[in-house]
């Protein structure tokens, strides 16, 4: 009993101590990311799509797949150009919002964002060069300046991932006196959840473009354009995201284990689990109530079977973690339930790939597959879904810290001023860009149905429009 | 070290001034231009020349993020937590200004585009007014090294406004100055007329402003004032004569170095900024061996700063040719 009194009295110091910033600080932080890493995969992986079908294009003659790469390069200059200031706004909140963290560990984490700058910088140039290149380099040339385009977004990727993973599972790094003397870098940046988290990431970025491209022309098959230009598109795609689906399961599960092992705190709340013990039941939906699990459903032994192989498996709850850096039953049950629906949407998204299979295997024509198709049109959403959720156990899942073990969000806050002003500023802005990018998106396919290519102008391209009336053969020298 | 990193940070500064002040000043003129059908012409110019790489200068700014939070951590805290104002509102001004440009360019209704238009060219004066504001602020002093300074005599005093508004004002002179020699290269003369008068009329005005500045400076910043006048005092001057020069040149209708000239006298004046107020990296009190992090995360960011200027710079240079040789240019019809 009186250790439940103590446990209430350090909860009622912890939220006394809460600054005003910290919730719009965070929801701004949680809002800004999570619209940001939807553009990633377009980035990372829709450039690489892009590649296949010009390769294929120039191999075997394609027309259809070298125009869908021409087009998808267009697309993916439209999300680069919106990812490009949606990252620079980021890199503004990381000093106007965590200024505690920043200001006391940027000597040990703050590197890997110079390196995501180079890749940044190198991608930028390349997807200028791509673009401006249609019809105007060799071809073969053309498709060697697009590769690069795609292996520096996997290397900006890693770099911000060797951050983030950092923050996970913080090393490679010496405190004095409260003040980062040491910094040891390979070792920050390859720190103990780095390939865990980047292999997860790189792979979802595949399926996530891989499942949003296909969604797209399996709408427009059904919209009763079953050409071929439909069936290629829609298949580079598809197949694209059903291959690194099924490994990205296995890796998944890999990661559970290493969550298990090394993040145990983390793992307790993923699997809503108050108290430490064996034999523990997985419990699919649910939350937490008073500290206590309501209205899941329990598989009995299962979590402690995926954890390592036995119901005998001790798992460590809640209740292992010290009281005053306990996460509220509100983030437990939130990282319980994004982890579940990551799970249960990736495993329909499979249950769509074996059907991809079968398909393939009876020999049948996909574009006539009706129901298939119509599956496979919100599979986009499904994936990005899973892509937001996914991120958000790995974040909410650190909670109440920033830097597990050394710093806690409420220190890293900022303290100054009014945070829900800027706020709003951002949160109508990002509003608008994201209308603007869909709208820009929704009339480049409608002009490309009705005018062909020349008429679309994108960031990076060539001006195709109307040349400066008033140029004569006339220089000024 | 700590000294080497410095300098590399204030090559991202005086790059970033160069490159995205033209990109701003491109979106002054765009304001200024007048209605659709008046301003088309001048704004197409605009369009064309900002074309491939208006972004990439962006990388500049987080480049001196970067190195900021990564080798003066203390420093860089002391600076958000002092002048999140100014900076904030730098942030919200490049967002619109990235969505406005790119999403003009992409989108085709008149009204659309207008509206795009308007918050490209509206942030373009909002986001250089505020870094030179922030400038303003470290210059003078106001950043106290513990941080949370006042949040508005910070950024809105004497110095700061000098330097926001020299910062509008250069920023619009180097891009009267690029878009008079682009359309010079491309042979339109109404533009070439135009662009010529904007750029002499911007070049006029910022000289009067930087010599009303140093009274601001003697009476606001003392300190900065007599660094200025005396061990930066060389750069001042090469800068105030490579100035005067354009203007010459401008009224000569000379084409000839003038962007070297121009870009010269933006560098100078900024590097006199930091040498000026060396070996303080806040001002007057924070010294830049005091705010400097361990020597591991510094040999780290010049490593990266090392090889990015190795792998960026021929791909910069492959790309320009390819613009230079006209393929990456609209075809001539």
């Amino acid at each position: 009993m009186s250790v439940l009194a103590l446990d209430s009295v350090t909860q009622v110091l912890a939220f006394a101590d809460e600054p005003p910033q910290l919730l719009p600080a965070r929801q701004q932080m949680a809002f800004t990311l999570g619209f940001h890493i939807i553009l990633v995969p377009f980035g990372v992986a829709l450039t690489s799509l892009m590649l296949i079908a010009n390769y294929r294009g120039l191999r075997k003659g394609d027309a259809d797949a070298l125009l869908l790469a021409k087009r998808w390069s267009k697309v993916a200059a439209v999300l680069f150009a919106v990812g490009a200031i949606t990252g620079t706004v980021l890199s503004f909140e990381l000093g106007l919002l965590w200024p505690g963290l920043m200001g006391r560990y940027g000597a040990a984490f703050g590197f890997p964002f110079a390196i995501e700058g180079l890749f940044f910088f190198t991608e930028a140039i390349f997807v200028s060069i791509y673009i401006y290149g249609w019809d105007r380099l060799r071809p073969w040339a053309h498709f060697w300046t697009g590769v690069p385009v795609a292996l520096a977004s996997i290397g900006g990727a890693a770099a911000v991932i060797g951050a983030n993973s950092w923050m996970n599972k913080p090393g490679g790094f010496t405190v004095r006196g409260g003040e980062v003397v040491e910094v040891h870098p390979a070792q920050v940046f390859f720190n103990g959840a780095f390939w865990y988290e980047f292999a997860h990431m790189l792979l979802a970025a595949y399926i996530v473009a891989g499942f949003g491209v296909a969604s797209v022309y399996a709408v427009g098959i059904l919209r009763g354009r079953r050409g071929r230009y439909h069936r290629v598109g829609f298949l580079i795609s598809f197949v694209t995201a059903a291959v690194i689906l099924p490994v990205q399961m296995i890796v998944g599960d890999t990661i559970a284990r290493y969550v298990f092992d090394s993040e145990p705190h983390k793992f307790a709340a993923i699997e809503l689990l108050p108290k430490t013990g064996t034999n523990v039941p997985e419990t699919l939906g649910g939350i937490l109530v008073d500290g206590e699990v309501r209205y899941g459903i329990p598989i009995p032994d299962m979590a402690s079977i995926l954890a390592a192989f036995k119901p005998s498996t001790r798992i460590q709850g809640l209740d292992a973690i010290p009281a005053d850096v306990r996460p509220s039953d509100q983030i437990v049950s939130t990282v319980h339930l994004a982890f579940d629906v990551m799970v249960g949407l990736s495993s329909i998204l499979m249950v769509l790939v074996l059907w991809f299979a079968w398909i393939m295997w009876r020999r049948r024509p996909v574009e006539r597959q009706t129901w298939f198709l119509r599956c496979c049109a919100p599979a986009g959403l499904a994936a990005i879904a899973c892509l937001e959720t996914g991120w958000m156990v790995t974040e909410l899942g650190r909670q109440p810290w920033t830097v597990v073990g050394h710093l806690l969000t409420l220190d890293a806050v900022t303290r100054q001023g009014n945070i829900w002003p800027l706020f709003a500023a951002v949160l109508a802005i990002y509003i608008a860009v994201g209308v603007s990018a869909i709208t820009v998106l929704l009339s480049m396919r409608k002009r490309w149905q009705a005018e062909g290519d020349s008429g679309v102008e994108v960031p990076y391209g060539p001006q195709s429009g109307p040349r400066l009336a008033d140029a004569t053969s006339r220089s000024e020298r | 070290m700590p000294d080497v990193v410095v300098s590399f940070l204030f090559i991202g500064v005086i790059a970033y001034s160069l490159l995205a002040g033209a990109d701003f000043g491109a979106g002054f003129w765009d304001l200024t231009a007048g209605g659709a059908e008046r301003g088309k012409e001048p704004r197409h110019l605009i369009d064309i020349s900002l074309g491939p790489v208006w972004e990439a200068n962006h990388t500049w700014l987080v480049y001196c993020l970067v190195f900021l939070w990564t080798s003066f951590p203390t420093a860089f805290a002391a600076i958000t937590t002092t002048l999140y104002l100014p900076l904030g509102l730098a942030a919200l001004g490049i967002v619109l200004r990235g969505a406005g440009f790119a999403f003009r360019k992409a989108s085709l209704r008149t009204p659309q585009r207008r509206l795009f238009g308007v918050a490209f060219a509206v942030s373009s004066l909002l986001t250089p007014f505020c870094f030179g504001a922030i400038a303003g602020g470290i210059a003078s002093g106001r950043v106290p090294a513990a941080g949370a300074g006042d949040a508005l005599t910070s950024w809105l005093n004497p110095t700061s406004i000098l330097g926001g508004v020299l910062a509008v004002l250069t920023c619009a002179y180097l891009a009267a100055i690029y878009l008079y020699a682009t359309a010079a290269r491309l042979n339109a003369t109404i533009l070439v007329r135009y662009y010529r008068a904007r750029a002499f009329a911007a070049a006029v005005v910022t000289g009067v402003v930087s010599i009303a500045g140093i009274f601001v400076l003697q009476a606001d910043s003392p300190r900065l004032f007599g660094e200025l006048s005396g061990k930066a005092l060389p750069l001042v001057i090469i800068a105030a004569v490579c100035g005067l020069a354009t203007i010459v040149l401008l009224r000569l209708k000379v084409l000839r170095n003038l962007r070297i000239l121009a870009g010269g006298a933006v560098a100078l004046v900024v590097l006199g900024w930091g040498v000026a107020q060396y070996p303080y990296l806040l001002g007057t009190h924070l010294t830049i061996d005091e705010a400097a992090a361990p020597s591991s995360s510094l040999n780290v960011v010049v490593g990266v700063a090392i090889v990015a200027g190795l792998v960026i710079v021929p791909s910069l240079i492959l790309l320009f040719r390819l613009a230079v040789r006209g393929r990456l240019e609209p075809e001539e019809h």
